[in-house]
C-alpha cells in the first residue's frame, strides 16, 4: 500500500492547520460564509440538509485496517456512529459540528488520510477497480497509475480552478468495474502490438442531466506519455470549457460541441511541447511507485477442510456463489462484503462494523481492503481455507448478505433524507425493493440485476447505468419516480432509455414487481440475465408491464 | 389577477452545528418549525429575510419558503423538503425528531 513520504505528510499536515485557522476565523466573523464556502469545500466540506457533511477520500478505494480502524474512531467520536461509503469509493460522514472537523482532519491526518480533492472544481480523487491487484482477468494493477495521477493532480496551480469538477477513473482489467467511461477521463489498461502495456484513454464521459458515454481519443498511449498527454487535455479543457453556464461546464459538454476530432487534434497539437517540460518520462515515476503495491506473500494453505464446510453449509455456499469471485491466485479468493443488509441504507457502515471489517482484513486478506463504487467492502486477498472463518465472522457482525449482484445490491445516493441538493427520497426506496424482494425470495431466481437509484437529475447513484435506474424528482410538490431501463455500467456501457411516466412512491415497487415477473415470463431460460433480455427484446414487453392501462388502450 | 400571497417563513442552518434553524418574531433564532413567525405579505417576507441576512455569524444559507398554516395561526411544513428538514432523515431517529 502507498505511505506518504514526507512531503505527502507536510502537506496534509499544513491543508489542516490552514483549514484550522479558517474556521476559526469564519467562527469570530472575519470571514463571510461566502469567503469560507469555497475554503471549506476544499477541505470536503459541506453544508447538508440537517447538518454539515464531511466527504473523506479514499484514493483508488484502499485501505488498511489502521486507516478502517480511524474512520470507525472519528464515527464514534465526533459522528453518530457510522459512516456512509459512495459511488466515488469516498466515506461520507453526516453529522459534524463546525468545530471540530479540523479535529476531524487531523485524526485523517494521523493515518495519512484527507479530504481534500472530495469536492471543488478541482481534478477530484482517482477512482479505480476494486478488485485491482486481485482480479483474475487483470492485465497489470491500475493502483500505481492512480496514485502517480494523484500526486501530479494535487495541488497542481493550474488546475484549481477549472470551469468545472473533473473526474478519472482508470481499470486495469478488460471487464470494467470502475464504470470508465461514465468519467471526464476514463483510462483502460490495454496491451499494445508488442504486448506491452499502455493506456486506452477515453475523454468526455459523464452522467448526471446530460449523460455521455465516453469517447476514445487515444487508443494507445505509452506509459511514459501518460501524464504529459493527461495535462495536455487538461490545457484543452482548461482554455475552452465553458465558464459562462455551470450546466455546460464540464469536458463531455466540450467535447460534444466542439466534436471528438477538433479537440483530439488540439490535444495532440499541444502535447509534444508539453511533454519537453516534463523532466521524468511517467514510466519512470510509476516504477518508483510500484514497490508500494508489490502483491502480499500469498502462501498455501489445504483447502481440505474448506471443501469440506462447503459441502456442510449451505449458508456459506450460497454466500461464496453469490460474494466470492476468482482470484489470481488459484488458492485466493475476492470476497465482496454485502453492505445492503435486507431493508438497510446501502453504504451504512456502523463503527462497530467498521473494525470487524479491519480485523478480518488484518488477520485474512494481507491487511487490505476496497470500497467499491457499488457501495460495498471488499476483501481482496483471502485464501479460500479461511472462507469459512470469513463467513462466520462476518455473519456475526450481520455483514454475510450473500446478495452481492443481486436485486437488493442497489446503489443508491444519500437522497433527500440527507442531500441539500436532493429532489427527491432514495434510501427508503432502497430499502422497500430489497424488503419486497427479500419477502418474495425471488432473489436468486432473478440472478443479475442492478437497480441503481439517484435522488436527483445529478445522478449520484448511477440511475442511468441501472439495468434498471430510478430517477427521483420533484413533481408538484410530490415524489416522483422515473424508471430507466436497460443502462450498463460494465465495459459495454449503455445509458438507459426512460421507459415513460413516473411513478409515485407508493406505485413504484408494485411497477417493479410487474417489470420483474415480465422478465421472468420473456427470458429465453434462467442464464438470460434481464439486461440481456432487454436486449434481445427491445423496451416494449417491459414497458407493457410497466403501463398495462396503456397496453390495453392500444389493444 | 394576481395571484393570492402564499404565507411564508425564513429558515436556514445553523453555523455552528449545521441544523435546521427558523426565524421567531423577536428575530431570534428556533430549532421549531412551529415557532417561526409567518410572513403573510412579500414585503414582510422580504423584511424577515433580510434581518436573517444580516446576522451571518449565526446562520448560513437563508431563505424563505412556502408554508401552510393551522386556524390558531401555527405554521406548518407543506412541501415534503421542509417536512424533510423539520423531522430529520428517514432511514435512522436521528436530527430533529431524536431532539424532541
Amino acid at each position: 500500500m502507498y505511505t506518504y513520504n514526507e512531503f505527502d505528510e507536510a502537506f496534509v499536515r499544513s491543508r489542516v492547520a490552514q483549514f484550522r485557522g479558517q474556521v476559526e476565523k469564519r467562527l469570530d466573523g472575519s470571514l463571510t460564509e461566502d469567503e469560507f464556502r469555497p475554503l471549506r469545500l476544499m477541505n470536503g466540506l459541506y453544508l447538508q440538509l440537517h447538518a454539515y457533511m464531511l466527504r473523506v477520500a479514499i484514493p483508488y478505494g484502499t485501505l488498511d485496517s489502521r486507516k478502517m480502524r480511524q474512520l470507525a474512531h472519528i464515527a464514534e467520536t465526533w459522528d453518530r456512529g457510522y459512516g456512509h461509503f459512495t459511488t466515488r469509493q469516498n466515506i461520507q460522514y453526516n453529522w459534524p459540528k463546525l468545530k471540530d472537523v479540523p479535529d476531524m482532519l487531523d485524526a485523517l491526518a494521523d493515518v495519512g488520510m484527507h479530504a481534500i480533492q472530495t469536492s471543488g472544481n478541482c481534478i477530484r480523487n482517482v477512482t479505480s477497480d476494486h478488485f485491482a491487484a486481485a482480479a483474475a482477468d487483470e492485465i497489470e494493477d491500475p493502483r500505481p497509475t492512480a496514485e502517480l495521477m494523484r500526486q501530479w493532480s494535487t495541488d497542481h496551480p493550474e488546475f484549481q480552478f477549472l470551469p468545472r469538477k473533473f473526474k478519472i477513473a482508470i481499470t486495469g482489467a478488460p471487464n470494467d468495474r470502475a464504470v470508465v467511461k461514465s468519467h471526464d477521463i476514463g483510462i483502460r489498461m490495454v496491451r499494445g502490438d508488442n504486448g506491452e502495456v499502455g493506456y486506452e484513454i477515453s475523454v468526455g464521459g459523464g452522467l448526471g442531466r446530460s449523460p455521455f458515454v465516453g469517447k476514445v481519443i487515444r487508443e494507445f498511449l505509452p506509459k511514459a506519455d501518460l501524464l504529459p498527454y493527461l495535462e495536455s487535455i487538461m490545457q484543452v479543457y482548461n482554455l475552452s470549457g465553458r465558464r459562462d453556464n455551470k450546466y455546460k461546464a464540464r469536458i463531455k459538454i466540450l467535447v460534444h460541441e466542439t466534436g471528438l476530432d477538433e479537440i483530439r487534434a488540439e490535444v495532440e497539437e499541444l502535447f509534444p511541447q508539453i511533454r519537453e517540460e516534463f523532466t521524468h518520462p511517467s514510466d519512470e515515476l510509476l516504477a518508483a511507485i510500484e514497490p508500494h503495491f508489490a502483491p502480499p506473500a500469498f502462501v498455501e494453505k489445504p483447502l481440505g477442510d474448506y471443501e469440506a464446510a462447503l459441502a456442510a453449509d449451505p449458508l456459506l455456499r450460497s454466500f461464496v456463489e453469490t460474494n466470492v469471485v476468482a482470484h489470481k491466485h488459484p488458492s485466493y479468493a475476492i470476497v465482496t462484503i454485502s453492505l445492503k443488509p435486507v431493508g438497510g441504507t446501502p453504504g451504512d457502515a456502523t463503527a462497530e462494523q467498521m473494525r470487524v471489517m479491519a480485523d478480518i482484513a488484518e488477520r485474512y486478506s494481507h491487511d487490505e481492503l476496497r470500497i467499491s463504487h457499488e457501495q460495498n467492502v471488499i476483501l481482496p486477498h483471502v485464501a479460500k481455507a479461511d472462507l469459512p472463518a470469513v463467513h462466520a465472522a462476518l455473519r456475526d457482525a450481520g455483514l454475510g448478505t450473500a446478495n452481492v449482484g443481486l436485486i437488493s445490491d442497489i446503489i443508491a445516493c444519500p437522497g433527500m433524507d440527507y442531500c441539500a441538493l436532493a429532489t427527491a427520497r432514495s434510501i427508503p426506496i432502497a430499502q422497500e425493493i430489497s424488503t419486497r424482494f427479500n419477502e418474495l425470495k425471488l432473489e436468486h431466481e432473478i440472478g443479475q440485476m442492478k437497480i441503481k437509484i439517484s435522488g436527483c437529475i445529478n445522478a449520484c447513484g448511477h440511475h442511468h447505468v441501472g439495468h434498471i435506474g430510478i430517477l427521483g424528482l420533484d413533481r408538484a410538490g410530490v415524489e416522483n419516480y422515473q424508471i430507466t431501463l436497460g443502462g450498463d455500467g460494465a465495459e459495454t456501457m449503455t445509458l438507459g432509455e426512460r421507459a415513460g411516466p413516473g411513478f409515485s412512491a407508493e406505485e413504484l415497487v408494485p411497477a417493479l414487481e410487474r417489470l420483474i415477473d415480465a422478465y421472468l415470463k420473456v427470458r429465453r431460460d434462467r442464464q438470460e440475465s434481464f439486461l440481456e433480455a432487454y436486449r434481445r427484446l427491445g423496451v416494449a414487453p417491459f414497458k407493457a408491464a410497466l403501463y398495462p392501462d396503456q397496453a390495453k388502450d392500444a389493444a | 389577477m394576481a395571484r393570492p400571497f402564499v404565507p411564508k417563513i425564513i429558515t436556514a442552518n445553523d453555523l455552528l452545528e449545521g441544523d435546521v434553524i427558523y426565524l421567531t418574531a423577536e428575530g431570534r433564532w428556533s430549532r421549531t418549525y412551529e415557532d417561526a413567525v409567518v410572513a403573510t405579505t412579500q414585503e414582510e417576507a422580504d423584511d424577515l429575510l433580510r434581518k436573517a441576512e444580516a446576522q451571518p455569524d449565526r446562520i448560513v444559507g437563508a431563505y424563505f419558503v412556502d408554508t401552510a398554516v393551522d386556524e390558531d395561526g401555527t405554521p406548518k411544513p407543506d412541501h415534503f423538503r421542509e417536512v424533510f428538514r423539520a423531522t430529520g432523515p428517514s432511514n435512522y431517529f436521528l436530527g430533529k425528531q431524536a431532539d424532541a
